[in-house]
């Protein structure tokens, strides 16, 4: 099963990181995620269900773009980092 | 009198409170998050307040309790088929009506309503689908941005709005329709032809007198203006040191009274001199008094951002906060000023609870 880490900066809304998922992509195991943390979804994508700009996901330690991101595929044993780019001061 | 001061700033929120003439740090929340705005309901004795979390988005918490527990409540949601594809960058506006309704907006312009305390919003839409919405301005933000809304004590359904770079709105019937309200204001940063275009007029705070609301002030990118006929026109006043500036605080019920902050010009966003000062109008702005008794007389750089000077409910009582992070609070109307501190986070916004 992937395994979904979340930065530190969420555990006012995912207490426990990681969090075992489900699914064939990063979308929907992310979509797992939120039925269990429905706090968390509006922290990591946008009301047009867009990953937030200033959230950077690593999967299986790679970096993916903003925009492919959420389709990209997970394996059993996937990795998934949700993280935030460094911005800001 | 108010015994509380909501003080939201770029790390938290501080909550200050007052004992006797002394205000005193009390409580702090939401630590290291930026607070762009908070708003005393007194009806419900709610406090809401706006946080912009850098990477994860507007979110906003209410407090039942005067600011011992938060909840985290709805923020509210551009719909997916709002022309031009928005999401919500910040909250930068609350208002209460008779009714109860809450009425919020914000970064881009649009503006929401809630029945249930921030529970769940609805998007009202008829404001963001006005033909004008196309030529409102970034007004410091990349997207327009909407600052302030009133909301009239006698009339539930009349309520106005004022976007930077996108004039003045009003409707008289709860949000379904919407007139432009800037007759009499111009704009000198715009090409000649465009000088008195109302949807790229500039208001940076607008309020009103809550016992006579028809009588309403503005402090407008080149100017300050005073309405006495509920926005239907407005007139120019002319403030000492300088008619630039962004807030503007009007006395609960002395109609001839409002408190603005000067600032240098749209080029230099600081103090006049390097003299942080208050002009005080106690006649509808036919003349001012520059009051600074208390305030930092050389070398400073404060700028009170737009939210960053309020009133409570005697007109006695100011608080001021500045982008620097000085917290003044004056018990006399502005003549005298003391600070409480210089060392806040750069300040956002201050209201009285």
């Amino acid at each position: 099963m992937p395994l979904v880490h979340f930065t530190a900066h969420l555990r006012s809304v995912v207490a426990k990181s990681p969090v075992v998922a489900e699914g064939a992509d990063v979308r929907s195991a992310l979509r797992g995620v939120f039925e269990t943390h429905p706090q968390l979804e509006g922290y990591v994508l946008d009301e047009r269900g867009v990953l937030r700009q200033h959230v950077c996901i690593f999967v299986d330690g790679e970096k993916l773009p903003n925009d492919r991101v959420l389709d990209a595929p997970l394996t059993r044993t996937s990795e998934v980092y949700v993280m935030q780019a460094l911005s800001g001061g | 009198m108010a015994v509380k001061a909501l003080v939201s700033t770029r790390k938290g929120l501080f909550i200050y409170r007052r004992s006797g003439q002394r205000w005193e740090m009390g409580t702090t929340h939401f630590a290291g998050t930026p607070v762009t705005l908070s708003f005393y309901e007194p009806r419900e004795k709610a406090i809401y307040a706006a946080l912009r979390h850098g990477h994860f988005g507007p979110k906003l918490h209410r407090s039942d309790d005067g600011g011992g527990e938060w909840i985290e409540i709805a923020t509210p949601d551009f719909p997916v088929e709002a022309d031009a594809k928005p999401t919500l960058k910040q909250v930068w506006a609350f208002a209460a009506a008779s009714d109860g309704t809450l009425w919020a907006g914000g970064i881009p312009a649009g503006v929401f309503k809630s029945q249930d305390k921030g529970e769940s919003w609805q998007f009202v839409q008829s404001l963001w689908d006005v033909p004008d919405r196309g030529r409102w301005g970034g007004g410091g933000y990349d997207e327009s941005g909407l600052h302030s809304i009133v909301c009239d004590p006698r009339d539930a359904r009349h309520v106005l709005v004022a976007i930077s770079s996108g004039g003045v709105w009003e409707t008289r019937d709860a949000g379904k329709s919407w007139q432009v309200r800037t007759k009499g204001m111009y704009a000198v940063y715009a090409p000649p032809e465009q000088k008195f275009d109302p949807a790229i007029q500039d208001p940076h705070r607008m309020v009103h007198c809550p016992a006579e609301p028809e009588v309403m002030w503005i402090q407008h990118h080149n100017g300050v203006f005073r309405s006495a006929d509920g926005a239907a026109e407005w007139q120019e006043l002319n403030p000492p040191i300088s008619n630039f500036g962004f807030a503007v605080a009007a006395h609960p019920s002395r109609t001839e009274t409002a408190w603005f902050v000067p600032a240098h010009s749209d080029q230099r966003r600081e103090p006049v001199d390097g003299r942080v000062v208050v002009n005080r109008t106690d006649d509808g702005g036919k003349s001012f008094m520059t009051l600074s008794h208390g305030l930092p007389g050389e070398q400073a750089y404060d700028l009170v951002y737009r939210h960053g000077l309020a009133v409570d409910e005697s007109g006695e009582r100011l608080a001021m906060g500045s982008t620097t992070g000085g917290l003044w609070f004056s018990g006399d109307g502005g003549e005298s000023w003391t600070m409480a501190t210089a060392r806040l986070p750069p300040i956002y916004a201050v209201d009285f609870a």
